[in-house]
Protein backbone atom coordinates (compact mmCIF):
# COMPACT_ATOMS: atom_id res chain seq x y z
CA UNK A 1 0.00 0.00 0.00
CA UNK A 2 1.60 3.55 -0.74
CA UNK A 3 0.10 5.09 1.94
CA UNK A 4 2.08 8.58 1.46
CA UNK A 5 -0.04 8.61 -1.97
CA UNK A 6 -3.38 8.10 0.17
CA UNK A 7 -2.61 10.70 2.57
CA UNK A 8 -1.41 13.32 -0.69
CA UNK A 9 -4.69 13.04 -2.11
CA UNK A 10 -6.53 13.25 0.86
CA UNK A 11 -4.72 16.22 2.08
CA UNK A 12 -4.74 17.97 -1.74
CA UNK A 13 -8.38 17.52 -2.04
CA UNK A 14 -9.48 18.71 1.60
CA UNK A 15 -7.12 21.85 0.72
CA UNK A 16 -9.19 22.55 -1.86
CA UNK A 17 -12.47 22.20 0.40
CA UNK A 18 -11.10 25.42 2.96
CA UNK A 19 -9.77 27.25 -0.40
CA UNK A 20 -13.51 27.32 -1.50
CA UNK A 21 -14.38 27.93 2.43
CA UNK A 22 -17.45 29.79 2.01
CA UNK A 23 -19.08 28.04 -1.27
CA UNK A 24 -18.23 24.38 -0.27
CA UNK A 25 -19.69 25.19 3.70
CA UNK A 26 -21.28 28.32 4.05
CA UNK A 27 -23.60 27.82 1.72
CA UNK A 28 -25.16 24.10 2.60
CA UNK A 29 -25.18 25.49 6.43
CA UNK A 30 -27.34 28.80 5.38
CA UNK A 31 -29.58 27.10 2.90
CA UNK A 32 -30.16 24.64 6.13
CA UNK A 33 -30.68 27.05 8.29
CA UNK A 34 -33.26 28.29 6.16
CA UNK A 35 -35.31 25.30 6.44
CA UNK A 36 -35.23 25.26 10.22
CA UNK A 37 -36.65 28.38 10.34
CA UNK A 38 -39.34 28.23 8.07
CA UNK A 39 -39.99 24.49 8.70
CA UNK A 40 -39.27 24.29 12.51
CA UNK A 41 -39.92 27.52 13.60
CA UNK A 42 -42.36 29.61 11.42
CA UNK A 43 -44.85 26.69 10.00
CA UNK A 44 -43.61 24.06 12.38
CA UNK A 45 -44.90 25.68 15.40
CA UNK A 46 -49.21 25.28 13.51
CA UNK A 47 -48.07 21.33 12.75
CA UNK A 48 -49.23 18.60 15.07
CA UNK A 49 -46.59 16.54 16.49
CA UNK A 50 -44.94 13.39 14.58
CA UNK A 51 -44.57 10.33 16.00
CA UNK A 52 -44.58 11.96 19.35
CA UNK A 53 -41.67 14.32 18.19
CA UNK A 54 -42.61 18.35 17.69
CA UNK A 55 -42.20 18.49 14.22
CA UNK A 56 -39.25 21.46 13.95
CA UNK A 57 -37.15 18.56 15.58
CA UNK A 58 -38.82 15.76 13.31
CA UNK A 59 -37.34 17.09 10.54
CA UNK A 60 -33.63 17.39 11.94
CA UNK A 61 -32.69 14.25 11.01
CA UNK A 62 -33.92 14.24 7.49
CA UNK A 63 -32.71 17.92 7.09
CA UNK A 64 -29.07 16.40 7.95
CA UNK A 65 -29.12 13.41 5.54
CA UNK A 66 -30.50 15.56 2.79
CA UNK A 67 -27.13 17.82 3.08
CA UNK A 68 -25.03 14.77 3.76
CA UNK A 69 -26.20 12.62 0.84
CA UNK A 70 -25.74 15.42 -1.61
CA UNK A 71 -22.49 17.01 -0.41
CA UNK A 72 -21.15 13.21 -0.53
CA UNK A 73 -22.28 12.95 -4.02
CA UNK A 74 -21.31 16.73 -5.17
CA UNK A 75 -17.74 16.82 -3.16
CA UNK A 76 -16.85 12.89 -4.65
CA UNK A 77 -17.94 13.28 -8.30
CA UNK A 78 -16.65 16.78 -8.47
CA UNK A 79 -13.46 15.66 -6.95
CA UNK A 80 -12.67 12.96 -9.57
CA UNK A 81 -14.37 14.73 -12.60
CA UNK A 82 -12.38 17.86 -12.14
CA UNK A 83 -9.39 16.30 -12.96
CA UNK A 84 -10.33 14.76 -16.09
CA UNK A 85 -11.69 17.87 -16.62
CA UNK A 86 -8.65 19.57 -16.95
CA UNK A 87 -6.59 17.05 -17.54
CA UNK A 88 -4.78 16.47 -14.61
CA UNK A 89 -5.52 13.12 -14.30
CA UNK A 90 -2.56 11.21 -15.96
CA UNK A 91 -1.07 11.99 -12.85
CA UNK A 92 -2.83 9.27 -11.03
CA UNK A 93 -2.28 6.69 -13.99
CA UNK A 94 1.00 7.32 -13.99
CA UNK A 95 1.73 7.59 -10.52
CA UNK A 96 2.87 3.71 -8.91
CA UNK A 97 -0.59 3.81 -7.28
CA UNK A 98 -3.26 1.44 -7.06
CA UNK A 99 -7.24 2.25 -7.99
CA UNK A 100 -7.56 1.19 -3.96
CA UNK A 101 -5.42 3.83 -3.43
CA UNK A 102 -7.21 6.26 -5.92
CA UNK A 103 -10.37 5.85 -4.13
CA UNK A 104 -9.50 5.73 -0.88
CA UNK A 105 -7.64 9.11 -1.14
CA UNK A 106 -10.88 10.72 -2.71
CA UNK A 107 -14.11 8.91 -1.52
CA UNK A 108 -11.98 9.58 2.09
CA UNK A 109 -11.38 13.15 1.49
CA UNK A 110 -15.33 13.68 -0.23
CA UNK A 111 -16.87 11.43 3.26
CA UNK A 112 -14.60 13.64 5.41
CA UNK A 113 -16.17 17.09 3.94
CA UNK A 114 -19.73 15.82 3.62
CA UNK A 115 -19.12 14.58 7.32
CA UNK A 116 -17.91 17.67 8.66
CA UNK A 117 -20.86 19.41 7.11
CA UNK A 118 -23.18 17.70 8.11
CA UNK A 119 -21.85 17.94 12.12
CA UNK A 120 -21.76 21.97 11.59
CA UNK A 121 -26.02 21.69 10.29
CA UNK A 122 -26.43 19.07 13.85
CA UNK A 123 -24.94 21.87 15.86
CA UNK A 124 -26.94 24.82 13.70
CA UNK A 125 -30.01 22.87 14.48
CA UNK A 126 -29.53 23.03 17.82
CA UNK A 127 -29.79 27.06 17.75
CA UNK A 128 -33.62 26.52 16.31
CA UNK A 129 -34.93 23.27 17.85
CA UNK A 130 -35.16 21.69 20.66
CA UNK A 131 -34.45 18.42 20.64
CA UNK A 132 -32.16 15.54 22.36
CA UNK A 133 -30.61 12.62 20.59
CA UNK A 134 -31.27 9.03 22.09
CA UNK A 135 -28.57 6.49 20.45
CA UNK A 136 -25.82 9.41 19.27
CA UNK A 137 -23.28 6.28 18.05
CA UNK A 138 -25.78 4.37 15.92
CA UNK A 139 -26.45 8.38 15.11
CA UNK A 140 -22.62 8.79 14.14
CA UNK A 141 -22.22 5.57 12.32
CA UNK A 142 -25.65 6.05 10.33
CA UNK A 143 -23.39 9.36 9.63
CA UNK A 144 -20.57 8.00 8.22
CA UNK A 145 -21.77 5.06 6.14
CA UNK A 146 -23.98 7.30 4.54
CA UNK A 147 -20.94 9.40 3.82
CA UNK A 148 -18.78 6.99 2.86
CA UNK A 149 -21.88 5.06 0.55
CA UNK A 150 -22.50 8.35 -1.49
CA UNK A 151 -19.61 9.30 -1.71
CA UNK A 152 -18.60 6.23 -3.47
CA UNK A 153 -21.31 6.40 -5.58
CA UNK A 154 -20.62 10.28 -6.66
CA UNK A 155 -17.06 8.80 -7.41
CA UNK A 156 -18.70 6.69 -9.76
CA UNK A 157 -20.87 9.57 -11.11
CA UNK A 158 -17.44 11.54 -11.54
CA UNK A 159 -15.83 8.61 -13.16
CA UNK A 160 -19.09 8.34 -15.45
CA UNK A 161 -19.42 11.78 -16.51
CA UNK A 162 -18.26 13.29 -19.92
CA UNK A 163 -19.16 17.09 -19.14
CA UNK A 164 -20.85 19.07 -16.64
CA UNK A 165 -24.23 18.56 -17.71
CA UNK A 166 -24.21 14.79 -16.83
CA UNK A 167 -22.44 15.38 -13.73
CA UNK A 168 -25.32 17.53 -12.67
CA UNK A 169 -27.71 15.63 -14.01
CA UNK A 170 -28.26 12.94 -11.78
CA UNK A 171 -28.42 14.16 -8.79
CA UNK A 172 -30.50 16.75 -10.24
CA UNK A 173 -33.34 14.34 -11.90
CA UNK A 174 -32.67 11.41 -9.74
CA UNK A 175 -30.87 11.83 -6.25
CA UNK A 176 -33.01 15.23 -5.00
CA UNK A 177 -36.19 13.72 -5.92
CA UNK A 178 -35.32 10.34 -3.75
CA UNK A 179 -34.00 12.53 -0.97
CA UNK A 180 -37.01 14.57 -0.71
CA UNK A 181 -39.76 11.88 -1.34
CA UNK A 182 -37.79 9.79 1.33
CA UNK A 183 -39.40 11.25 4.62
CA UNK A 184 -37.03 14.10 5.56
CA UNK A 185 -40.33 16.29 5.98
CA UNK A 186 -43.36 13.60 6.62
CA UNK A 187 -43.73 10.12 8.39
CA UNK A 188 -44.38 7.82 5.62
CA UNK A 189 -46.91 6.01 7.89
CA UNK A 190 -49.26 9.93 7.09
CA UNK A 191 -48.92 8.61 3.07
CA UNK A 192 -51.86 7.06 1.53
CA UNK A 193 -51.46 3.21 1.55
CA UNK A 194 -50.48 2.85 -2.13
CA UNK A 195 -47.50 5.90 -1.90
CA UNK A 196 -46.72 3.57 1.61
CA UNK A 197 -46.13 0.51 -0.68
CA UNK A 198 -43.92 2.75 -3.67
CA UNK A 199 -41.66 4.83 -0.82
CA UNK A 200 -40.43 1.22 0.00
CA UNK A 201 -38.63 0.99 -3.17
CA UNK A 202 -36.89 4.28 -2.34
CA UNK A 203 -33.24 3.35 -0.68
CA UNK A 204 -33.46 6.72 0.92
CA UNK A 205 -36.39 5.91 2.98
CA UNK A 206 -34.28 3.12 4.93
CA UNK A 207 -31.49 5.85 5.64
CA UNK A 208 -33.71 8.43 6.87
CA UNK A 209 -35.89 6.39 9.47
CA UNK A 210 -32.84 4.72 10.59
CA UNK A 211 -31.20 7.91 11.11
CA UNK A 212 -34.51 9.30 12.88
CA UNK A 213 -34.47 6.20 14.92
CA UNK A 214 -31.08 7.38 16.29
CA UNK A 215 -32.18 10.79 17.21
CA UNK A 216 -35.89 10.04 18.77
CA UNK A 217 -36.07 5.78 18.73
CA UNK A 218 -39.06 6.26 16.53
CA UNK A 219 -38.59 4.43 12.88
CA UNK A 220 -40.87 3.64 9.71
CA UNK A 221 -39.08 0.61 9.44
CA UNK A 222 -37.09 -1.49 11.41
CA UNK A 223 -33.30 -0.02 12.43
CA UNK A 224 -31.72 -3.83 11.13
CA UNK A 225 -33.47 -3.08 7.64
CA UNK A 226 -31.97 0.16 7.21
CA UNK A 227 -28.86 -1.03 8.39
CA UNK A 228 -29.01 -3.75 5.94
CA UNK A 229 -29.91 -1.09 2.86
CA UNK A 230 -27.22 0.99 3.52
CA UNK A 231 -24.96 -1.91 3.56
CA UNK A 232 -26.63 -3.28 0.00
CA UNK A 233 -25.96 0.20 -1.41
CA UNK A 234 -22.70 0.41 0.46
CA UNK A 235 -21.90 -3.30 -1.47
CA UNK A 236 -23.37 -2.35 -5.05
CA UNK A 237 -21.03 0.61 -4.80
CA UNK A 238 -18.11 -0.80 -4.12
CA UNK A 239 -18.86 -3.61 -6.67
CA UNK A 240 -19.26 -1.07 -9.45
CA UNK A 241 -15.81 0.66 -9.18
CA UNK A 242 -14.05 -2.68 -8.59
CA UNK A 243 -15.58 -3.49 -12.39
CA UNK A 244 -14.60 0.05 -13.35
CA UNK A 245 -11.07 0.13 -12.19
CA UNK A 246 -10.66 -3.90 -13.67
CA UNK A 247 -12.07 -2.98 -17.05
CA UNK A 248 -10.29 0.25 -17.04
CA UNK A 249 -13.91 1.63 -17.84
CA UNK A 250 -13.72 5.51 -18.81
CA UNK A 251 -10.37 5.58 -16.90
CA UNK A 252 -7.77 3.95 -19.36
CA UNK A 253 -7.84 4.01 -22.55
CA UNK B 1 25.69 1.00 -22.46
CA UNK B 2 22.76 -1.10 -20.68
CA UNK B 3 19.80 -0.10 -21.62
CA UNK B 4 16.96 1.11 -19.54
CA UNK B 5 13.79 0.80 -21.24
CA UNK B 6 13.39 -2.23 -22.98
CA UNK B 7 10.24 -1.99 -25.60
CA UNK B 8 8.87 -5.11 -27.50
CA UNK B 9 6.70 -5.33 -30.48
CA UNK B 10 4.23 -2.84 -28.47
CA UNK B 11 1.48 -2.48 -30.70
CA UNK B 12 -1.76 -0.50 -29.90
CA UNK B 13 -5.31 -0.40 -31.86
CA UNK B 14 -7.67 1.82 -30.63
CA UNK B 15 -11.88 0.71 -30.76
CA UNK B 16 -12.51 1.48 -34.13
CA UNK B 17 -9.74 -0.44 -35.19
CA UNK B 18 -7.20 2.87 -35.58
CA UNK B 19 -3.74 1.38 -35.15
CA UNK B 20 -1.35 3.94 -33.16
CA UNK B 21 1.68 1.64 -32.47
CA UNK B 22 2.18 -1.09 -35.38
CA UNK B 23 4.42 -2.83 -33.52
CA UNK B 24 7.32 -0.90 -32.01
CA UNK B 25 10.66 -2.08 -30.56
CA UNK B 26 13.41 0.08 -29.25
CA UNK B 27 16.12 -0.13 -26.47
CA UNK B 28 16.68 2.76 -24.81
CA UNK B 29 20.23 3.16 -22.91
CA UNK B 30 20.63 4.19 -19.66
CA UNK B 31 22.00 8.05 -19.76
CA UNK B 32 21.18 8.96 -22.88
CA UNK B 33 18.92 11.21 -24.63
CA UNK B 34 16.73 9.82 -27.27
CA UNK B 35 15.11 12.07 -29.68
CA UNK B 36 11.59 11.01 -31.14
CA UNK B 37 11.03 12.49 -34.08
CA UNK B 38 7.41 12.77 -35.91
CA UNK B 39 4.51 14.42 -37.49
CA UNK B 40 1.55 14.85 -35.92
CA UNK B 41 -0.53 11.67 -35.26
CA UNK B 42 2.32 9.39 -35.56
CA UNK B 43 2.30 7.46 -32.25
CA UNK B 44 4.56 9.38 -30.18
CA UNK B 45 2.70 10.79 -27.53
CA UNK B 46 1.06 6.97 -27.78
CA UNK B 47 4.10 5.31 -27.41
CA UNK B 48 5.49 7.58 -24.19
CA UNK B 49 1.50 7.07 -23.25
CA UNK B 50 1.87 3.13 -22.43
CA UNK B 51 5.15 3.45 -21.06
CA UNK B 52 4.10 5.34 -18.43
CA UNK B 53 0.48 3.43 -17.43
CA UNK B 54 -1.62 6.16 -19.38
CA UNK B 55 -3.21 3.80 -22.38
CA UNK B 56 -2.90 0.32 -22.34
CA UNK B 57 -1.00 -1.97 -25.08
CA UNK B 58 -2.87 -4.15 -27.31
CA UNK B 59 -0.01 -6.40 -26.94
CA UNK B 60 3.93 -6.69 -26.53
CA UNK B 61 6.14 -5.30 -23.81
CA UNK B 62 8.04 -2.95 -21.77
CA UNK B 63 10.21 -3.08 -19.21
CA UNK B 64 11.33 0.00 -16.97
CA UNK B 65 14.51 -0.72 -15.00
CA UNK B 66 13.61 -4.47 -15.69
CA UNK B 67 10.54 -4.23 -14.13
CA UNK B 68 7.60 -5.17 -16.46
CA UNK B 69 5.45 -1.85 -16.81
CA UNK B 70 2.02 -4.11 -16.28
CA UNK B 71 3.17 -7.03 -13.52
CA UNK B 72 5.19 -4.46 -11.92
CA UNK B 73 3.72 -1.24 -12.44
CA UNK B 74 4.54 0.28 -8.84
CA UNK B 75 8.40 -0.48 -9.65
CA UNK B 76 8.27 0.87 -13.02
CA UNK B 77 5.99 3.87 -12.63
CA UNK B 78 8.42 4.85 -9.41
CA UNK B 79 11.47 5.40 -12.44
CA UNK B 80 9.43 7.57 -14.66
CA UNK B 81 8.85 10.75 -15.20
CA UNK B 82 5.84 12.94 -17.42
CA UNK B 83 6.30 15.69 -18.64
CA UNK B 84 2.88 16.01 -20.89
CA UNK B 85 2.51 17.90 -24.10
CA UNK B 86 -0.84 20.07 -22.61
CA UNK B 87 -0.42 22.42 -20.07
CA UNK B 88 -2.64 20.23 -17.57
CA UNK B 89 -2.56 22.17 -14.02
CA UNK B 90 -4.89 23.00 -11.55
CA UNK B 91 -5.72 26.71 -12.25
CA UNK B 92 -6.39 27.66 -8.72
CA UNK B 93 -3.30 25.59 -6.97
CA UNK B 94 -0.58 27.04 -5.47
CA UNK B 95 2.40 25.64 -7.24
CA UNK B 96 4.43 24.35 -4.74
CA UNK B 97 1.31 22.35 -3.65
CA UNK B 98 1.37 20.84 -7.02
CA UNK B 99 5.06 19.75 -6.47
CA UNK B 100 4.40 18.28 -3.05
CA UNK B 101 1.10 16.47 -4.44
CA UNK B 102 3.08 14.74 -7.25
CA UNK B 103 6.29 13.52 -5.07
CA UNK B 104 3.65 12.34 -2.68
CA UNK B 105 1.72 10.43 -4.98
CA UNK B 106 5.08 8.33 -6.02
CA UNK B 107 4.95 7.44 -2.54
CA UNK B 108 8.07 9.65 -1.39
CA UNK B 109 7.94 11.64 1.96
CA UNK B 110 8.23 15.40 2.12
CA UNK B 111 11.57 16.82 1.03
CA UNK B 112 11.08 20.84 1.53
CA UNK B 113 15.25 20.92 0.44
CA UNK B 114 14.68 18.60 -2.48
CA UNK B 115 12.15 20.60 -3.90
CA UNK B 116 13.59 24.33 -3.34
CA UNK B 117 16.30 22.62 -4.97
CA UNK B 118 14.25 21.78 -8.70
CA UNK B 119 12.10 24.62 -8.05
CA UNK B 120 15.20 26.93 -8.54
CA UNK B 121 16.82 25.24 -11.07
CA UNK B 122 13.90 25.89 -12.93
CA UNK B 123 13.58 29.18 -11.95
CA UNK B 124 10.28 29.00 -9.76
CA UNK B 125 11.16 29.43 -6.62
CA UNK B 126 10.00 33.02 -6.39
CA UNK B 127 6.85 32.17 -8.17
CA UNK B 128 6.57 29.06 -5.05
CA UNK B 129 3.35 30.44 -3.27
CA UNK B 130 1.98 31.88 -6.66
CA UNK B 131 -1.95 30.16 -8.38
CA UNK B 132 -0.66 28.57 -11.27
CA UNK B 133 -3.41 30.51 -13.61
CA UNK B 134 -0.77 33.67 -12.68
CA UNK B 135 1.87 32.19 -14.41
CA UNK B 136 2.96 32.93 -18.23
CA UNK B 137 2.60 29.85 -20.06
CA UNK B 138 6.37 29.20 -20.24
CA UNK B 139 6.76 28.97 -16.59
CA UNK B 140 3.82 26.85 -16.70
CA UNK B 141 5.97 24.51 -18.64
CA UNK B 142 8.40 24.40 -15.92
CA UNK B 143 5.70 23.87 -13.34
CA UNK B 144 5.18 20.48 -15.13
CA UNK B 145 9.02 19.43 -14.94
CA UNK B 146 9.10 20.57 -11.66
CA UNK B 147 6.56 17.97 -10.89
CA UNK B 148 8.08 15.29 -13.47
CA UNK B 149 11.08 15.68 -11.18
CA UNK B 150 9.85 16.04 -7.78
CA UNK B 151 10.73 12.41 -7.28
CA UNK B 152 13.86 12.26 -8.36
CA UNK B 153 13.07 10.29 -11.68
CA UNK B 154 15.76 7.99 -13.81
CA UNK B 155 13.99 8.60 -16.85
CA UNK B 156 12.22 11.32 -18.05
CA UNK B 157 9.73 12.03 -20.61
CA UNK B 158 9.20 14.97 -22.27
CA UNK B 159 6.60 15.48 -24.39
CA UNK B 160 6.94 17.87 -27.08
CA UNK B 161 8.71 20.37 -24.30
CA UNK B 162 9.36 23.07 -26.72
CA UNK B 163 5.60 22.94 -28.76
CA UNK B 164 4.94 26.89 -28.78
CA UNK B 165 7.47 28.24 -26.79
CA UNK B 166 9.66 30.93 -27.88
CA UNK B 167 13.37 30.83 -28.83
CA UNK B 168 14.48 32.00 -25.75
CA UNK B 169 12.77 29.77 -23.65
CA UNK B 170 13.81 26.93 -25.68
CA UNK B 171 17.30 27.51 -25.72
CA UNK B 172 16.57 27.33 -21.73
CA UNK B 173 15.02 24.10 -21.68
CA UNK B 174 17.77 22.53 -23.86
CA UNK B 175 20.28 23.64 -20.99
CA UNK B 176 17.63 22.31 -18.39
CA UNK B 177 17.68 18.80 -20.55
CA UNK B 178 21.75 19.10 -20.59
CA UNK B 179 21.90 19.57 -16.68
CA UNK B 180 19.32 16.70 -16.11
CA UNK B 181 21.64 14.40 -18.59
CA UNK B 182 25.14 15.33 -16.67
CA UNK B 183 22.72 14.34 -13.20
CA UNK B 184 22.68 11.11 -15.17
CA UNK B 185 18.80 11.33 -16.22
CA UNK B 186 17.97 9.29 -19.21
CA UNK B 187 15.64 11.36 -21.28
CA UNK B 188 13.20 10.65 -24.04
CA UNK B 189 11.51 13.59 -26.09
CA UNK B 190 9.27 14.13 -28.68
CA UNK B 191 9.52 16.63 -31.09
CA UNK B 192 8.75 17.51 -34.65
CA UNK B 193 11.59 20.16 -34.74
CA UNK B 194 14.22 18.84 -36.01
CA UNK B 195 16.86 21.59 -35.09
CA UNK B 196 16.03 20.52 -31.56
CA UNK B 197 16.88 16.86 -32.13
CA UNK B 198 19.70 18.30 -33.83
CA UNK B 199 20.77 20.11 -31.15
CA UNK B 200 20.21 17.78 -27.96
CA UNK B 201 20.00 14.53 -28.90
CA UNK B 202 22.18 11.23 -28.78
CA UNK B 203 20.51 9.34 -30.87
CA UNK B 204 17.44 10.27 -33.12
CA UNK B 205 14.39 7.65 -33.54
CA UNK B 206 11.53 8.60 -36.54
CA UNK B 207 8.24 7.30 -35.68
CA UNK B 208 5.39 7.67 -38.48
CA UNK B 209 2.14 6.08 -38.91
CA UNK B 210 2.70 4.47 -35.36
CA UNK B 211 6.05 2.34 -36.94
CA UNK B 212 10.01 3.55 -36.02
CA UNK B 213 11.06 3.67 -39.56
CA UNK B 214 14.52 4.22 -38.18
CA UNK B 215 16.72 4.75 -34.79
CA UNK B 216 20.44 5.80 -34.87
CA UNK B 217 23.15 7.76 -33.33
CA UNK B 218 22.64 11.56 -33.91
CA UNK B 219 25.98 11.69 -35.42
CA UNK B 220 25.40 9.06 -37.93
CA UNK B 221 22.60 10.76 -39.31
CA UNK B 222 24.47 14.35 -39.41
CA UNK B 223 27.35 12.63 -41.41
CA UNK B 224 24.49 11.45 -44.25
CA UNK B 225 23.44 14.62 -43.79
CA UNK B 226 27.18 15.80 -44.90
CA UNK B 227 26.93 13.92 -47.85
CA UNK B 228 25.94 15.75 -51.41
CA UNK B 229 24.68 14.78 -54.61
CA UNK B 230 25.93 16.57 -57.95
CA UNK B 231 23.78 15.71 -61.28
CA UNK B 232 25.43 15.14 -64.27
CA UNK B 233 23.31 16.03 -66.55
CA UNK B 234 23.62 15.03 -70.21
CA UNK B 235 23.03 15.46 -73.99
CA UNK B 236 22.58 12.10 -74.60
CA UNK B 237 20.80 9.00 -73.41
CA UNK B 238 22.07 6.05 -71.70
CA UNK B 239 21.45 2.71 -71.30
CA UNK B 240 23.65 2.11 -68.51
CA UNK B 241 26.96 3.65 -66.72
CA UNK B 242 29.60 3.29 -68.99
CA UNK B 243 32.06 0.61 -68.03
CA UNK B 244 34.90 3.03 -67.18
CA UNK B 245 32.93 4.80 -64.66
CA UNK B 246 31.19 2.45 -62.76
CA UNK B 247 31.53 2.61 -58.84
CA UNK B 248 29.44 2.76 -56.09
CA UNK B 249 29.05 6.59 -55.81
CA UNK B 250 27.75 7.15 -58.94
CA UNK B 251 24.10 5.82 -60.52
CA UNK B 252 21.98 6.72 -63.36
CA UNK B 253 19.15 8.60 -62.82
CA UNK B 254 15.50 7.47 -63.86
CA UNK B 255 14.87 9.19 -66.75
CA UNK B 256 18.75 7.96 -68.10
CA UNK B 257 19.60 11.45 -68.98
CA UNK B 258 21.99 12.17 -66.16
CA UNK B 259 24.48 10.39 -64.00
CA UNK B 260 24.27 11.39 -60.01
CA UNK B 261 27.56 11.25 -58.27
CA UNK B 262 27.22 10.82 -54.66
CA UNK B 263 29.95 12.49 -52.33
CA UNK B 264 30.80 13.81 -48.90
CA UNK B 265 31.37 17.35 -49.06
CA UNK B 266 33.55 17.74 -45.74
CA UNK B 267 35.98 15.49 -47.07
CA UNK B 268 39.49 16.87 -48.53
CA UNK B 269 39.03 14.87 -52.05
CA UNK B 270 35.74 15.17 -53.71
CA UNK B 271 36.63 13.07 -56.61
CA UNK B 272 34.67 15.68 -58.79
CA UNK B 273 37.47 16.48 -60.61
CA UNK B 274 38.29 13.12 -61.53
CA UNK B 275 34.46 12.27 -62.28
CA UNK B 276 34.38 15.39 -64.66
CA UNK B 277 37.37 14.51 -66.64
CA UNK B 278 36.45 10.90 -66.96
CA UNK B 279 33.00 12.08 -68.70
CA UNK B 280 34.88 13.87 -71.03
CA UNK B 281 37.38 11.22 -71.61
CA UNK B 282 34.06 8.99 -72.32
CA UNK B 283 33.17 11.47 -74.91
CA UNK B 284 29.43 12.29 -73.23
CA UNK B 285 28.73 16.20 -73.74
CA UNK B 286 27.88 17.98 -70.60
CA UNK B 287 24.29 19.99 -70.59
CA UNK B 288 24.57 20.72 -67.13
CA UNK B 289 25.37 20.41 -63.46
CA UNK B 290 23.08 20.84 -60.02
CA UNK B 291 24.10 19.49 -56.52
CA UNK B 292 21.52 18.98 -53.82
CA UNK B 293 22.52 18.53 -50.25
CA UNK B 294 20.19 16.08 -48.37
CA UNK B 295 19.38 17.81 -44.92
CA UNK B 296 18.02 15.43 -41.65
CA UNK B 297 14.95 17.26 -42.78
CA UNK B 298 14.85 15.64 -45.98
CA UNK B 299 15.98 12.06 -45.11
CA UNK B 300 13.11 12.69 -42.25
CA UNK B 301 10.40 13.73 -44.81
CA UNK B 302 11.31 10.53 -47.46
CA UNK B 303 11.39 8.51 -44.43
CA UNK B 304 7.57 9.68 -43.57
CA UNK B 305 5.93 10.17 -47.08
CA UNK B 306 7.56 6.98 -48.00
CA UNK B 307 5.27 4.82 -49.60
CA UNK B 308 2.65 7.69 -49.74
CA UNK B 309 1.23 9.48 -52.32
CA UNK B 310 3.06 12.47 -54.06
CA UNK B 311 1.06 15.34 -52.86
CA UNK B 312 1.04 17.80 -50.40
CA UNK B 313 4.64 18.48 -49.34
CA UNK B 314 3.61 20.81 -46.47
CA UNK B 315 2.56 18.04 -44.21
CA UNK B 316 5.90 16.89 -44.05
CA UNK B 317 6.51 19.12 -41.23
Amino acid sequence: MNWTAVRSIYIFEMARFFRTIAQSFLAPVISTSLYFVVFGAAIGSRIQEVDGVSYGAFIVPGLIMLTVITQSISNASFGIYFPKFIGTFFELLAAPISFLEIVLGYVGAAATKALIIGIIILVTAFFFVDFSIVHPMAMMLFLVLTAISFSLFGFILGIWAGNFEQLQIVPLLIVTPLVFLGGSFYSISMLPSVWQTVSMFNPVVYLISGFRWAFYDTADVPILTSLMAIGVFTGICLYVIWWIFRSGWRIRQ
Amino acid sequence: MASIVQIKDLKKSYKGGFEALKGVTLDIREGEILALLGPNGAGKTTLISTICGITTASSGSVTVGGHDIVRDYRAARSMIGLVPQEINLEPFERVINTVRFSRGLFGKSGDEAGLESILKKLSLWEKKDSQIRELSGGMKRRVLIAKALSHAPRVLFLDEPTAGVDVELRKDMWEIVAGLKQAGVTIILTTHYIEEAEAIADRVGVITKGELMLVEEKDKLMARMGQKELEVQLAETLDEVPKALQSDTLRLCDSKTALIYTYDARAERTGITSLLSAVAKEGLTLRDLVTRQSSLEEIFVNLVHEGDEPTDKEGAA
